[in-house]
């Protein structure tokens, strides 16, 4: 499967993303204004608590093309940070009290300065996360050694598995994803990732294989661990649900299917303000792969810039600008603020 | 009147039935959610139950409902069909055993 991008599809291009969820032209139903709607929660203008989360995306390169990637990643893409870029995140994190540092992508292994990047925030002393797509461990030879190259650096390792079972794993992220993943969370656990008293952290993210929400994550979490281990002995210590964002290719997902309205009828009806007070930007910094910087990556890939005029580029970074503006929003943000609420650490609410 | 019977929009307007008799509507939908809230059955548990008696009381709206709900609490595609055929198996069942009641008539009626 190529990326939108790839493919030319106008779907790869974030003002149209945008004139889609803005219904503009070409949704058929309106959606109440999602600023509005924090506006009656009392919310609006919403404002970040600090930075304690900065994420890095170190690129689009990735071995997997899934069906609901909102970055439009792939073996196809080719942007990637560059070492004078990271060089510069790193300049931020030596100089501010950030505690932690979310490095994702893409496959963010793909980047050949990850390892560099990963050593360097780990003698800054920072808490580190990879979000790793367990399937690059297993994809080449080069990547075996990554289990060992975490556990060295004290990585946390939050990965994909949309499902306990393959096929709908492989239906979402690719043939044959399930059985690589499973051997890449088996060579994660034989260094002592997930396994109780260790202090290697493994967590795994759910996020439904369609157009409908997460169930509860406590819920979710219960039947994947006893799948898991009953079928695999694989064990992990949290999961985290994630509900599908209406971006990029799983936007392209809902029109094509013709979910879009359902789908979005149904993030509106569920908003909950409690959710919403939690949401990830609200103490995350997204950095691009070129340097620029976001509220998340859900406004990253849709080249929405953070509302501090002087600081869109880490190498401009000004703390307090920063910590002082208004979060960029739009519709795709029901996303974050249905039921239980989602971030890339799971429920909100 | 619209021209079939059921419409899937109809399904959003369930809530809306209290406009015609409020009283017993609340009570039916206050009954209605302490059915389905954790209990000495998990809600998960009571979804796919929920999912098996749609099916053998054939109501569309339920299909549908319970078909998203099973799906968001994690089911399999699998398991959601098994849950079907407990349904099939006691309607068929249901239907067959009554056969001995046909059965009884026959012999006694028979020389």
């Amino acid at each position: 499967m190529k990326s939108l991008k790839a493919s030319q599809s106008v779907l790869s291009r974030a003002d149209y993303q945008l004139e889609v969820l803005n219904n503009q032209s070409l949704a058929k139903k309106m959606f109440p204004d999602f600023a509005a709607k924090l506006t009656q929660a009392g919310l609006f203008p919403l404002k970040p608590t600090g930075i304690e989360i900065f994420q890095v995306n170190v690129g689009k390169m990735c071995n997997q093309t899934c069906k609901h990637c909102h970055v439009d990643a792939g073996p196809d893409r080719k942007e990637i940070m560059t070492r004078e870029t990271m060089q510069q995140c790193l300049d931020v994190l030596s100089t501010h009290d950030i505690p932690i540092v979310d490095i994702t992508g893409g496959a963010p292994e793909m980047n050949p300065n990850f390892r560099w990047f990963v050593e360097e925030c780990n003698k800054l002393g920072k808490k580190i996360i990879v979000r790793c797509n367990l399937t690059i461990i297993v994809a080449n030879p080069k990547y075996h050694d990554l289990p060992e190259f975490y556990r060295q650096h004290q990585v946390e390792v939050v990965s994909s598995l949309p499902f306990y079972n393959a096929d709908r794993t492989d239906r979402q992220r690719g043939k044959g994803v399930f059985e690589s993943s499973v051997q890449a969370l088996k060579m994660l656990n034989q260094v002592g990732y997930g396994q109780e008293g260790s202090g290697l952290i493994l967590n795994l993210v759910y996020n439904p294989a369609g157009a409908f929400l997460p169930a509860t994550q406590a819920s979710l979490e219960k039947q994947f661990k006893k799948a898991l281990l009953d079928e695999f002995g694989i064990r992990f210590n949290q999961l985290y649900a994630i509900t599908n964002m209406p971006v990029s290719r799983f936007l392209d997902f809902l029109l094509q299917s013709g979910n879009y309205e359902g789908y979005m009828e149904k993030l509106v009806n569920s908003f909950n303000p409690q959710a919403a007070a939690g949401v990830m930007c609200r103490n995350t910094l997204s950095v691009g792969w070129d340097g620029s910087l976001y509220d998340c990556d859900f406004n990253q890939m849709l080249e929405l810039q953070v509302s501090a005029p002087t600081s869109t580029h880490i190498r401009q970074f000004n703390l307090n600008e920063l910590n002082n503006r208004d979060i960029v929003l739009n519709q795709h943000c029901y996303g974050c603020t249905a039921g239980a609420g989602s971030s890339c650490g799971g429920n909100t609410a | 009147m619209q021209p079939t019977y059921y419409n899937p929009e109809d399904l959003k307007k369930f809530g809306s039935i209290g406009e015609f008799q409020k009283k017993l509507a609340d009570k039916f939908f206050t009954y209605y959610g302490e059915v389905f809230a954790e209990g000495e059955l998990s809600a998960r548990e009571k979804s796919l139950i929920a999912l098996a008696v749609s099916h053998a009381v054939q109501c569309p709206y339920c299909i549908d409902a319970y078909s998203v709900d099973a799906m968001e609490k994690g089911y399999t595609e699998a398991q959601m069909m098994e849950a079907v055929h407990v349904a099939a198996a006691i309607r068929g069942g249901a239907t067959l055993v009554h056969g001995v009641q046909m059965m009884n008539k026959v012999k006694e009626l028979s020389m």
